[in-house]
């Protein structure tokens, strides 16, 4: 568990994200009370609970798109209050959402090269007044490696209008891994997929881990996605924290169950 | 003491009453459809003009004058611009909101005053059974004076409020209203006709203009487009301080602004620069703080419908139609457009169109400021034309003062503008959408009421001279030569924005115009973006002005820079094609040669085309919510297409469901 009362920092080191205490309210609602919450580098973390537990407002709050009224974020060891979710996502915290956010009107490759861009903070006005503000070909490898690793590589010119939903969900995660996060924050990359897209996509998932190291926390309803992926789990329901564990101990856990598997059946 | 402020106080009574009815028509309007409808002020226009005719030239009787104006003409105006406009216009992003209304605000009253005619409208008779506002006088011992037509206006203030208090309370028709501004599809799947709900709120506060506008006339000596301009600034200010949705506050914050403003003006020394300054700019201040101090949330209204989800998602921005195809021909055209121009300029245009088409070119750099904020940045700024002026004073005062060569004063001046719009932008860009939109109006009114008169900013009243810019040994007085100069000026700013859209400034735009929350995520700082495409905005229209000033031989703000030009210009610009270089220069082109080219035309008076093209203008802008594009681009996406069908069946350029199928097979 999480020590008690050190203010520098020191016993986080291990962690890549600590939070506690979190707390949110929307007039008069709590949707988060005193939860707390921690990833530590490289790991897959899954956070899970039925409708309405506060899953996307936790999200919400550690990459900085809500204020908590209470509680301590952590990112490796330093604490974020007050750190805009743009200094936020420069320091590795990258997302998706839940319902797609895509820049209307660009193409695939465009969605990733600015990410590209926004995270090398190359994009300056001087630069593109010299005319050396369009992207590098150094830049546009990385983009294409992106795309070839999502098997997106013949829709890289398509605008993202045209995508179906299960390769805007795919574009969403590109263009979070174009922010080279250390940590991926990934809400319900499933939802609106069919089995056989779900699949494809555990595929993607497990070899961004592999390829990227990168540390993922992730919101899911799909039970088979979750335990694939998921060393440990923490269940929120009402904006409490129910249970959190290793995966399988978890999700054996009787109240887990009940409370919500048994709805979601 | 006290007896002097409450008489300032009620001497500031009427004015604040009509502040608060336009309030309240604007705030009804915007609940129960969505638009923020700038046009009223142009509706309140028209209902005085028919009155102080009938009324005053024809001499009708007093009620059947009213009905006229208030109770038929208003409305049906109203359910007019409902029916064939407003209606079309939900679930369009606020940026085709913004355009429509502010295109009827500038065509409306101009087709009025082609109506009127030129001679003056002194006088306007008040809602009262006399001709002349002074021939009635509520008086007190002497004091506290009011005359017929404001004890008439504070009546039908406390009336319309009552009425409208009690039947949106206790009818029928309020319940439907209320539950229509609730969540209009939910009221519908309850089986109300939200439609006609929306078509008799129209009507109502149509009515409600109309008679804020015979109302308002006879509060100033002269019937004048302008006063209603103020008026709409005043109103907005009331409505802020709603929220855009409370009808009690906003009729609380137009009378509070109204009784401030008379009891400022009593208080103040006459003579002082507060009181000539301070006074009329009143309202433009409040709503600069307001809108500071007190910014709205974001989904106050609309947003909170329960089922705005089943909205259709809104229409891919007109970048996504444009192919390689139509970027390559634009260049083509671009570059022989080009060509021939300056051929035509120097071989074959006497020195009269040469003129003409010079004043264009040295808009053109101007609007390409609208280019940049507007087509990039998806912002609406009703203040470039302050900018333009900010650069062209201090041009001139550079020039004047510094003794610098005319150029370098130029550059100095677009400097001083774009620092000025950066540090507007830091506070106005909290703001968002119609708010942006209604801060900058407000900042453009400001400046030309309380800044222009002073004579460190513009030299007072005779306009500072600013020559012709001397280039090695090229003197360019010589007219041929300033067209070239034009020319240049207006291709290397034209290609600095080509420039900076096809870079990471433009995408990095680009990206926060279509997803903010993702454009966070991925690292970009809105703000930044935002501050920083205003601010070079705001150094195009800054060099533009001072460009202007050189032109035209002096920094004129009359002449050249009012907000009215101001409002006209964003209309242009944004009908011609916010996003694309070319559609600054046409506009440019037009904003000159359409005067000029209807004095040609048979059968139009002389004396009309000046009013005829403003209102073409703002009439054009309604062409805005079929071509969010801009007509320059629809009608060459529209050719090339021709163009292909000809040469067999590929599939058209600008067609993404098209795309989708073929690349899905």
């Amino acid at each position: 568990m999480t020590e008690n009362g050190s203010e520098n920092g020191s016993g986080t080191e291990a962690s890549l994200l600590t939070a506690e205490g979190v707390t949110k309210r929307f007039d008069g609602i709590t949707a988060l009370h005193d939860v707390p919450l921690e990833v530590h580098p490289g790991e897959c973390v899954g956070l899970i609970g039925p409708n309405g537990a506060g899953k996307t407002t936790l999200f919400d709050c550690l990459t900085g798109r809500l204020r908590p009224e209470a509680g301590v974020v952590r990112f490796r060891g330093d604490r974020l209050d007050g750190c805009s979710g743009t200094t936020r996502a420069r320091l590795g915290i990258a997302r998706t959402f839940q319902r797609v956010e895509l820049f209307a009107g660009m193409s695939v490759a465009d969605q990733l090269l600015v990410a590209i861009q926004a995270r090398s903070g190359r994009a300056r006005v001087w630069r593109d007044l010299l005319g050396q503000g369009r992207p590098t070909p150094a830049e546009r490898e990385q983009a294409g490696k992106i795309t070839e690793l999502l098997g997106l590589a013949a829709h890289v010119d398509r605008p993202v209008e045209t995508l179906t939903l299960g390769q805007a969900r795919l574009v969403e995660l590109g263009r979070a891994l174009a922010c080279d996060p250390v940590l991926l924050f990934l809400d319900e990359p499933s939802s609106g997929l069919d089995r056989d897209e779900t699949q494809a996509l555990a595929v993607v998932l497990e070899e961004v881990r592999e390829r990227t190291g990168t540390a993922i926390l992730l919101i899911e309803h799909d039970v088979p996605l979750v335990r694939r992926l998921a060393s440990r789990l923490y269940v929120l329901d009402a904006g409490r924290l129910v249970a959190h564990g290793e995966t399988g101990e978890v999700l054996a856990r009787p109240d887990v169950r009940a409370a919500y598997l048994g709805v979601s059946a | 003491m006290t007896g002097d402020l409450l008489e300032y106080a009620i001497r500031g009574l009427p004015i604040g009453c009509v502040f608060a009815l336009l309030a309240v028509g604007l705030t009804l309007t915007y609940r129960t459809s969505g638009v923020f409808n700038l046009a009223f002020a142009a509706q309140a226009y028209v209902s005085a003009a028919v009155f102080y005719v009938v009324r005053k030239e024809h001499e009708w009787p007093l009620l059947l004058a009213a009905l006229l104006a208030i109770g038929v003409v208003a409305p049906l105006l109203g359910l007019i611009l409902e029916r064939g406009l407003f209606r079309h216009l939900r679930g369009t992003p606020p940026l085709t909101r913004i355009v429509t209304s502010l295109g009827l605000l500038v065509a409306i009253p101009e087709l009025v005053k082609l109506w009127l005619g030129t001679q003056s409208q002194k006088n306007p008779p008040p809602l009262w059974p006399v001709t002349r506002t002074d021939e009635w006088l509520w008086n007190e011992g002497g004091r506290y004076v009011l005359d017929a037509g404001q004890v008439v206006t504070i009546l039908s203030t406390a009336l319309v409020v009552v009425g409208l208090t009690i039947m949106l309370r206790a009818s029928a028709i309020g319940l439907r209203m209320r539950a229509v501004v609730e969540s209009p599809r939910m009221a519908q799947l309850w089986g109300v006709d939200a439609d006609r709900v929306s078509m008799v709120a129209w009507a109502l506060s149509s009515a409600l203009a109309g008679l804020v506008g015979v109302l308002l006339a006879p509060l100033f000596a002269e019937l004048l487009p302008l006063h209603f301009f103020t008026l709409l600034v005043a109103a907005l200010a009331a409505c802020v301080v709603g929220r855009l949705v409370s009808i009690p506050l906003a009729v609380a914050g137009g009378i509070g602004l109204g009784v401030l403003q008379a009891v400022l003006a009593g208080l103040l020394p006459t003579d002082s620069v507060l009181s000539t300054g301070l006074r009329p700019a009143l309202p433009f201040v409040v709503l600069f703080l307001l809108l500071l101090l007190r910014p709205p949330r974001l989904g106050d209204r609309v947003e909170s419908d329960p089922l705005a989800g089943v909205d259709p998602p809104p229409p891919a921005p007109p970048s996504v139609g444009r192919s390689r195809g139509l970027t390559v021909a634009n260049r083509v055209v671009a570059i022989g457009a080009c060509v021939v121009g300056l051929f035509l300029g120097l071989a074959v245009l006497d020195s009269f169109w040469l003129q003409i088409v010079t004043s264009g070119l040295v808009l053109g750099v101007i609007l390409l400021s609208f280019t940049l904020l507007t087509g990039m940045g998806g912002m609406v700024s009703l203040c470039q034309a302050s900018f333009a002026a900010i650069g062209a004073f201090a041009t001139a005062q550079i020039t004047e003062n510094a003794g610098l060569p005319v150029l370098t004063s130029m550059l100095a001046g677009a400097l001083v503008a774009a620092i000025v719009g950066g540090l507007l932008a830091v506070p106005l860009l909290r703001l968002d959408g119609i708010y942006l939109a209604l801060a900058t109006l407000a900042f453009a009114l400001m400046f030309q009421n309380v800044l222009v008169p002073l004579g460190w900013v513009s030299g007072g009243s005779t306009p500072i001279d600013v020559p012709r810019p001397l280039l090695g040994g090229l003197d360019l007085a010589d007219d041929e030569l300033f067209f070239v100069f034009a020319a240049v000026c207006l291709a290397v700013v034209g290609g600095l924005v080509v420039r900076l859209r096809s870079a990471s400034t433009g995408r990095l735009l680009d990206a926060l115009r279509g997803s903010e929350a993702a454009s966070i995520a991925v690292g970009i700082s809105p703000l930044r973006q935002r501050v920083v495409a205003f601010a070079l905005a705001a150094g195009i229209a800054g060099f533009g002005g001072g460009l202007t000033a050189s032109w035209t031989g002096s920094a004129n703000y009359e002449q050249s820079f009012t907000f009215f030009a101001g409002l006209v210009w964003v209309v242009l610009v944004v009908t011609m094609g916010a996003r694309s270089v070319q559609a600054a220069v046409f506009g440019g082109m037009a904003f000159f040669l359409m005067p000029e080219l209807l004095q040609r035309l048979p059968l139009i008076p002389t004396d009309w085309t000046a009013g005829l093209s403003t209102a073409l203008f703002g009439l054009g802008a309604l062409t805005y919510v079929r071509h969010p594009e801009g007509i320059i681009q629809a009608q060459t996406t529209a050719v090339m297409r021709r163009f292909q069908r000809r040469d067999q069946g590929r599939e058209p350029a600008a067609a993404p469901l098209a795309v989708k199928e073929v690349q899905a097979a």
